[in-house]
């Protein structure tokens, strides 16, 4: 969703410049763009698409593919972030999704067959559905706030999960559920399609119909909604269960891309991940104005920095370090108050701190 | 009050030519301020004026183009609040900025608490909160939650703080706009006692009675520049009101007229033949809230609702709206067979509107466009599958821009850029887009200028000719009567008294709410 402000045209470059440097989602596309930079200059090919066997392949299209799963959970949890919620059951949700899908694909006798996978792929979706109603009952109806809200079924939802699958690694040889991950359509891998697809579907509900509006009323002000009549409880519910719907799905190509399922470790931390797309996309966990796009730019520049680690030969075991270097950066970068005090040392590099901002720190 | 001394002292802050310019606005041209000590200046203006721009740039919060501000004489220029606050400038802002969860002591001191070994000295710091509240003369005790205790008690406790910083200047902002009589009293007797210490006092109030009551000197602004500065002692209520508008009042002798004359309809049985009853309520109450009252509303009526803070005025308007839910009696709405209303969502399906007195809280959303605030209540009962289409919201948004004069008059805008006169209208349009039956307006004027007031006064006059029902609260008499046709008193959250609004006046509802005659706000009417 571009912000119509800087869309402006026939300005004087400078002030297309300026605003641009203002918008929103500058930094976090700088940074992406840096960290596709420095990945060329450590792998020369790292831009090269080639198409073999009808398929695009190439560097930049497995970063689209592997990033699929963060980005359909952070559009789901945008949404839920913009009413003040926030859904950390997302991860054992994806797993569950995963665990149904799987274990009945195994238990099917035609375990093979296109038919099979489409009916295991809809039952897993719909028990996403009532768990996303359950979350949304507890946040809207009973009131409970909603990190301990879904803190429940994220600490219930991987036991539901391991009852689902027995405990084991559940591995499953049905060609149509892989082709969710490693299928392509049109050239293009069929997740990084699902998750766009998801991505865009999403951006025209909210932005045409009154959705967007009235969530943000709601992440804004949730008295004030409820005196202009709002129905908030709906919009919350709504807005719950497509989180999870959307986690279902994430945890669906997870385990496509396996071919199998692990209740304790499918979508691990995806949460996480997600929250921080969010958060580096600029909507604000306080809720609120919310942007799409933007946790769309968060989730691919996920996706690169995990492709970027081992590409640039950083060792394995500084590679959560890494990250969060990377994170704090853009975090910072994206602050208005920081990117102030930045300026100020600029301009001013060699003067002493005034008098009143010492007072001020000290204090 | 105010001696007209032979050697005026020395000014503790002198403002000379200060400008500041945002953008392309000029927010204050060449304004000039001087503050005596042992004075209580009031800043007076419109909002938009430049009111808050002036304190914020004495108090450093913005920093001026040109011009030049002394402090003692001495050429300063404050680089953040904190370093006016050092310097014994303090403010004390409409919102008390405290911390509710805390005590009174703990927000007295917050940030110098009395500490050794780095232990915070409990019954040290609560033996020094209770030493400056009582050279205020404010009973509180420093060992309470400050949430606990009403609006204008922390008010109070937010002064005591400002002023235990040892403050020379005191800037008060719209301190009085929630307190009732009995509480600006207090307050004014707290300014008193300061003023008696030399301290000058800042006072900004739309409230031009008091005013008149407390202050010695008053600079007038309009549109970024000083419009005039004068004794209080010397200058009339008119005088000062043009100076600020810079109009006459003709608009307001118009709307006086309006409501004398249909109430006067009405007195005669002449109107009440024919009147529609579109809402009633038959012992409507809520514990701990309202007892139980009963009230019908009539097409095309306005009724006032008068009494003092805590009466019950707010209440008996939420119970009508359902933003409580009643625990006693019905409630008949025309057309509806439900005797409850259950949640707001229930009475705006049946063309109930309520603009509620928390504008900031319970009102605006400040991060959304005006023209989103204006049509988020029509867009609710639509739903959110039914967009309203973009053709219908530029015609809505603009035929309301133009109705109700909303400036500046681009409802891309965030809602928080407009000022609060401007909010209140926005908020009226977005019930008024919903073409509701009852309207229950809440304090709608309250902190906001004279002239979007008249505006809005004049607007409930035109809506009651068309025959909406009004419910107007308000917590100043004098509009409630100016307004409405009928009257309703409520007095410790029970209705007391309900009559026509035919030769009623201030110190007759005065006399219902105080059960006894004159009383002492009469006493203060007759010295002014």
């Amino acid at each position: 969703m571009p912000d119509p402000r800087t869309s402006g045209t026939g300005r004087t470059g400078r002030a297309l410049a300026g605003r641009a440097f203002a918008h929103r989602l500058f930094w976090p596309l700088a940074a992406l763009g840096a960290l596709l930079v420095v990945n060329v200059i450590a792998t020369p090919t790292f831009f090269n698409v080639r198409i073999q066997d009808g398929h695009l392949f190439g560097s930049l299209v497995d970063i689209v593919r592997n990033g699929a799963p963060v980005l359909l959970v952070a559009i789901g949890m945008t949404l839920v972030i913009a009413t003040r919620g926030i859904d950390l059951s997302v991860g054992a949700v994806a797993a569950i999704a995963g665990a149904v899908a799987c274990v009945y694909i195994v238990k099917s006798p035609a375990s093979g067959a296109a038919g099979t996978a489409i009916v295991a792929i809809t039952t897993a979706l719909a028990v996403c559905v009532a768990l996303g109603l359950w979350n949304g009952f507890l946040v809207s109806v009973i009131g409970i706030q909603p990190i301990i809200a879904t803190l429940v079924l994220m600490v219930a939802g991987r036991g539901i999960a391991m009852l689902v699958t027995g405990g084991q690694i559940t591995t499953v040889n049905n060609d149509t559920f892989a082709a969710l991950a490693s299928g392509y359509l049109l050239t293009l891998p069929v997740a990084a399609l699902i998750a766009l697809g998801v991505f865009a579907a999403t951006q025209v509900v909210v932005r045409r119909t009154a959705l967007g509006m009235l969530i943000e009323s709601v992440g804004i002000n949730p008295e004030a909604s409820r005196l202009a009549g709002v129905r908030s409880r709906t919009i919350i519910w709504t807005v719950y269960v497509f989180a999870a719907l959307c986690a279902g799905t994430a945890g669906l190509i997870i385990a496509a891309n396996t071919h199998s399922v692990n209740a304790n470790s499918l979508g691990l931390w995806i949460e996480l991940d997600a929250i921080l797309a969010v958060v580096i996309g600029g909507t604000s966990l306080a809720g609120g104005r919310f942007s799409l796009a933007g946790s769309l730019v968060g989730a691919m520049l996920i996706a690169t920095l995990t492709r970027t680690i081992p590409n640039i030969g950083i060792p394995a075991e500084a590679n959560y370090l890494f990250k969060a270097l990377v994170v704090v950066m853009v975090c910072l970068l994206q602050s208005p108050k920081a990117r102030a005090v930045l300026q100020r040392r600029g301009e001013r590099p060699a003067g002493p701190p005034s008098p009143s901002s010492r007072e001020e720190a000290v204090a | 009050m105010s001696q007209a001394e032979v050697t005026p002292p020395r000014p503790v802050v002198e403002m000379r030519d200060v400008s500041i310019t945002f953008g392309t606005v000029r927010a204050l041209d060449q304004v000039s301020l001087r503050l005596l000590p042992g004075e209580v200046h009031a800043l007076m203006g419109e909002n938009g004026a430049g009111k808050s721009t002036l304190i914020k740039a004495l108090t450093g919060v913005y920093t001026i183009d040109s011009g030049q501000v002394d402090v003692d004489g001495v050429e300063t220029q404050f680089a953040t609040p904190a370093a006016a606050q050092h310097a014994g400038i303090s403010t004390v802002y409409q919102e008390v900025n405290l911390v509710p969860n805390l005590t009174v002591a703990e927000n007295m001191l917050l940030g110098r608490e009395p500490r050794r070994l780095g232990r915070i000295l409990r019954r040290e710091m609560n033996r020094r909160a209770a030493d400056s509240l009582q050279a205020l003369g404010i009973d509180v005790d420093p060992t309470s939650e400050l949430g606990s205790h009403p609006i204008a008690v922390q008010q109070l406790v937010a002064i005591a703080r400002a002023v235990d910083t040892d403050a020379r200047v005191l800037i008060l902002d719209e301190p009085t706009s929630s307190l009732d009589a009995d509480e600006v009293a207090r307050l004014f007797e707290v300014m008193r006692r300061l003023r008696e210490e030399d301290t000058a006092i800042v006072f900004v109030s739309h409230f031009l009675d008091q005013v008149f009551e407390i202050a010695d000197r008053m600079t007038i602004l309009r549109n970024g520049r000083v419009v005039g500065e004068r004794m209080v002692a010397e200058t009339t209520q008119l005088e000062l009101v043009q100076l600020m508008i810079g109009r006459d009042l003709q608009a307001l002798e118009r709307i006086d007229h309006a409501a004398q004359e249909v109430a006067e309809a009405e007195e005669t049985g002449e109107a009440a033949a024919q009147r529609l009853p579109v809402l009633s309520a038959v012992g409507l109450g809520r514990k701990g809230s309202l007892e139980a009252t009963d009230l019908t509303l009539y097409a095309g009526e306005v009724v006032g609702i008068a009494g003092l803070l805590g009466s019950g005025r707010t209440e008996l308007a939420r119970l009508l709206f359902g933003a409580d839910a009643a625990d006693t009696g019905d409630l008949s709405i025309e057309g509806s067979s439900r005797r409850r209303l259950r949640s707001p969502r229930h009475a705006i399906d049946r063309n109930l509107a309520f603009c509620s007195e928390d504008r900031k809280a319970e009102g605006v959303f400040e991060e959304l466009s005006v023209a989103d605030n204006m049509l988020l209540g029509l867009q609710a009962s639509r739903g959110w599958l039914r967009p309203i289409p973009p053709a219908t919201r530029a015609t809505l948004v603009a035929e309301f821009m133009t109705a109700l004069d909303i400036r500046p008059a681009d409802p891309s805008l965030p809602m928080r850029s407009l000022s609060g006169g401007n909010q209140q209208k926005v908020l009226l349009a977005r019930w008024l887009i919903t073409e509701p039956d009852v309207l229950l307006l809440d304090e709608p004027t309250r902190g906001i200028d004279i002239g979007a007031k008249t505006q809005i006064q004049q607007l409930v006059v035109d809506l009651a000719e068309k025959g909406m029902s009004v419910v107007f609260i308000s917590a100043e008499l004098e509009e409630v009567l100016r307004l409405s046709h009928r009257l309703v008193v409520l007095k410790d959250r029970r209705k007391i008294a309900e009559r026509p609004n035919v030769d009623i006046s201030v110190n007759d509802v005065l006399e219902i709410i105080t059960g006894e005659p004159g009383g002492l706000a009469e006493k203060e009417r007759v010295d002014a």
